[in-house]
């Protein structure tokens, strides 16, 4: 390794799937560094004295003792240090926002080079998980202390609280909706961005804590929350996700061939209709696809649609670039892609053939306006600026509402007007005894990595609550 | 994974399973569907709800076979497993004391029926049936459903029952020559279910049907299953299965259910060659199957 000077502020680039390649497969876009190209961006790292990076941290990993290690070449402690604080590092690694928390933080970004936090973060776990002799060493003994801690969803926010729970002693039951453990984790980010197996191999690591995992298992359905206080749990930790998907409210958008981006991706994701016909679930993807919305769920759906074959595929978005809520890395992986952004553009009915099929959608322009109470340009429409584009396949990805499912059948569970559950930010609590919540039933849609942060949260005041009351 | 304890061929391509689900048929009600895979590559599909045994710890089913996810679920034999059995899904059917119900029922939708107008008559209410099928051959469960009704009328569609050959037809006649029940209730057929409440909808007789649109998770994440009832759209596995018949968009939920017709046959199709002795095995078991 080179002598470094002071200051390199040269990020070590990860290597990936050429756009052209990857844009006709689903199998991971970003391959991971290399032992050498880790040990060098590790070098780059200062070793602050007031480290930035670990506030930016939504679960406070201790960043630049792990990137020490790693530029130690001591792996083993590298993994101690980050699981410690992260029970899940392979899907953090891959998929939170480092941009806007650690990576923000880290007192290289003001000089432009914040050191690849996410990049060596998910080294260590994939340098993990080819090691498991480490897992099974570093696993340490706990001593069971007899209370039961039910975890609705086995999402980000569900795994992490399971984990914490378990490594504290007590015995955790996961209540799974879907017939895989993941959530979100499994049906809605593509094997393209976060290959399926890491999941398991991370749903894995909880349930070798102890943690079971009951699938197939709806709460509110099987079982009510109060049954599971009744059934002998001492505490309940929602984290079930949002779920309900929004729609545009436009004429025509029941017609077929228009999939909400819940739908599209769990077809995709969780029933490999990408493996159609060798798997059961089928999709249809046509010549011209038009996805709707502008976050990380539109760019995901936008780069399944041109996986499948699709010809062109378009964001079309009301607003204007400085204004799409997509990561920045998304945005660009889309557009390398091939994905064609139509800003400022707002549709306003679907058309269809007479099968009842979508054969095309009528928009109009928008200008920005003043700013609305978000902050944000208000987009007004352009009088008669209306065209129509024809597609064979639309994709409305405008966030989801929270389930019903869990509010409906849970007494005293106060809700929020967003109908969100009414949840403290810090413990998690909710206005009923014994009952936590976190993740997007809390917040409404966030990210995975503060759905985790919500999950270890809830762990250590479900913790200190049950050692209270015993 | 989920038992099957048993296995019946009602009448051709009609099948009946018992499932092991104990914690389903603790919880289960009428209106209830439950979510099931077959295996690791199966596609998630809806069932109604035929009935439960809390003692046996089992849930009922009844289906058509329509395509390759029917014909594997029907194709294994009483002591083999599902992969996955998800429910009880969907809102519970309101039972009240409406006074004069009618249920109609045809083809899968006599095995709801029977636990509806039994659950009904447990209110009080007078329940008159009426079940339509093609013809004998395909009329099954007609003593099981006797025993739960006040009256039973049965509706061939070769006529050779009475001169009625839908049961829409018997409802408009029974509504116009003065009867008016209270509630109906339509299970089975799309066909049945809207020509049924077309029926009714001029007598102003609030009718209830079981909608079966396509589904993927059934727990409200998807809306694959949404549907227009009175210009709004809801979503079957969450909202429902069971709406008023006369606010329903029948033309969209039929267009919405055929989307896919491409897609299945050529999955039966690739199927078929693979598995021909599965199939050979179940076209002997009495009550018939037949292929294509």
């Amino acid at each position: 390794m080179a002598e470094k000077s002071k200051l390199n502020l040269n990020r070590v680039p990860i290597p990936k799937q050429a756009p052209d390649e990857r844009k006709r497969n689903f199998n991971e876009v970003a391959l991971g560094y290399t032992d050498e190209q880790a040990l060098e961006e590790a070098s780059r790292c200062i070793a602050c004295k007031k480290p930035g990076c670990k506030e930016g941290c939504p679960v406070n990993v201790e960043i630049p003792e792990f990137i020490k290690a790693i530029g130690a070449g001591d792996m083993p402690e590298a993994v101690r240090i980050l699981k410690n604080r992260n029970s899940l590092p392979g899907i953090c690694g891959r998929v939170c926002p480092q941009e806007s928390q650690c990576e923000m933080t880290c007192n290289l970004a003001k000089k432009g080079g914040p050191i690849a936090i996410g990049r060596l973060e998910r080294y260590v776990a994939d340098w993990e998980r080819a090691h498991p002799e480490i897992r099974e060493q570093q696993k340490g003994q706990v001593s069971s202390n007899s209370k039961k801690v039910a975890v609705i969803g086995s999402g980000p926010a569900g795994l992490t609280s399971a984990a914490d729970l378990a490594k504290l002693g007590y015995s955790v039951v996961i209540f799974e909706a879907l017939h895989v453990a993941g959530g979100v984790l499994m049906y809605g980010i593509p094997e393209f961005r976060l290959p399926k197996a890491i999941v398991q191999g991370e749903v894995g690591y909880v349930k070798s804590l102890g943690v079971e995992i009951k699938l197939n298992h709806v709460i509110g359905k099987i079982a009510t929350v109060d049954e599971l206080v009744e059934d002998g749990f001492d505490a309940v930790f929602l984290a079930p996700g949002a779920g309900a998907p929004m729609f545009l409210n436009i004429p025509g958008e029941n017609l077929s061939g228009i999939y909400s981006a819940n739908e599209f991706l769990t077809r995709t994701n969780l029933m490999k209709a990408y493996r159609f016909p060798e798997y059961d679930t089928p999709i249809q993807v046509g010549r011209r696809v038009a996805v709707f919305g502008a976050g990380n769920v539109a760019m995901d759906a936008s780069r399944c649609a041109l996986r499948y074959g699709a010809e062109e595929v378009y964001i079309i978005y009301r607003r204007s670039k400085a204004e799409m809520p997509a990561r920045l890395e998304e945005r660009e992986n889309a557009e390398e892609e091939g994905v064609i952004f139509k800003l400022l553009t707002n549709p306003s009915r679907f058309l269809g053939d007479e099968r009842g099929r979508v054969r095309a959608v009528e928009s109009y322009e928008m200008e920005l306006g003043e700013p609305d109470a978000s902050g944000r340009p208000r987009p007004v429409r352009k009088p008669g600026s209306e065209f129509i584009m024809e597609i064979d396949t639309a994709i409305p990805a405008l966030g989801t509402r929270p389930n019903p499912i869990i509010p409906c059948t849970t007494k005293g569970l106060e809700l929020t007007k967003w109908g969100t559950v009414l949840t403290d930010e810090v413990t998690g609590r909710t206005s009923k005894d014994r009952v936590w919540c976190g993740g997007d039933m809390a917040t409404g849609a966030a990210t995975v990595i503060s759905a985790m942060g919500a999950g270890r949260r809830a762990a250590t005041d479900i913790d200190a609550w049950i050692k209270n009351h015993s | 994974m989920y038992e099957i304890f048993k296995r019946e061929i009602l009448v051709p391509n009609t099948v009946y399973l018992k499932l092991e689900a104990p914690e389903i048929a603790r919880k289960a009600k009428p209106g209830q569907f439950v979510i099931l895979r077959v295996d690791e590559v199966g596609e998630r599909f809806p069932l109604s709800l035929t009935g439960w045994d809390k003692k046996e710890g089992a849930v009922e089913v009844l289906f058509l076979i329509m395509g390759r996810s029917t014909m594997k679920l029907s194709s294994l034999k009483e002591g083999g497993c599902i992969m996955d059995v998800v429910g009880p899904l969907g809102r519970p059917t309101e039972i009240e004391s409406y006074g004069n119900t009618m249920c109609v029922c045809s083809t899968f939708g006599v095995g709801p029926t029977i636990t509806l107008a039994k659950a009904l008559k447990e209110k009080g209410n007078k329940v008159v049936s009426v079940m339509e099928a093609k013809d004998e051959t395909y009329l099954f469960w007609e003593d099981k459903l006797r025993n739960v009704s006040d009256e039973i009328h049965i509706v061939l569609g070769d006529g050779s029952r009475g001169k009625h050959r839908q049961a829409s037809q018997f409802v408009k006649e029974h509504l116009k020559s003065g009867n008016k029940p209270d509630r109906v209730f339509v299970f089975g057929r799309v066909f049945t279910m809207m020509e049924c409440s077309q029926a009714t909808k001029p007598f102003g007789v609030k009718t209830i049907v079981g909608l079966t649109p396509i589904m993927v998770d059934g727990t409200g994440m998807c809306g694959c299953c949404r549907v227009s009832v009175g210009g709004e759209t809801k979503f079957t596995c969450v909202d429902g299965a069971e709406f008023d018949g006369h606010l329903v968009d029948w033309e969209l939920l039929i267009k919405r259910k055929r989307a896919y017709l491409k897609e299945e046959a050529q999955a039966f199709d690739l199927w078929q060659p693979d598995n021909l002795r599965r199939i050979a095995e179940l076209s002997e078991l009495p009550g018939r199957v037949s292929v294509v």
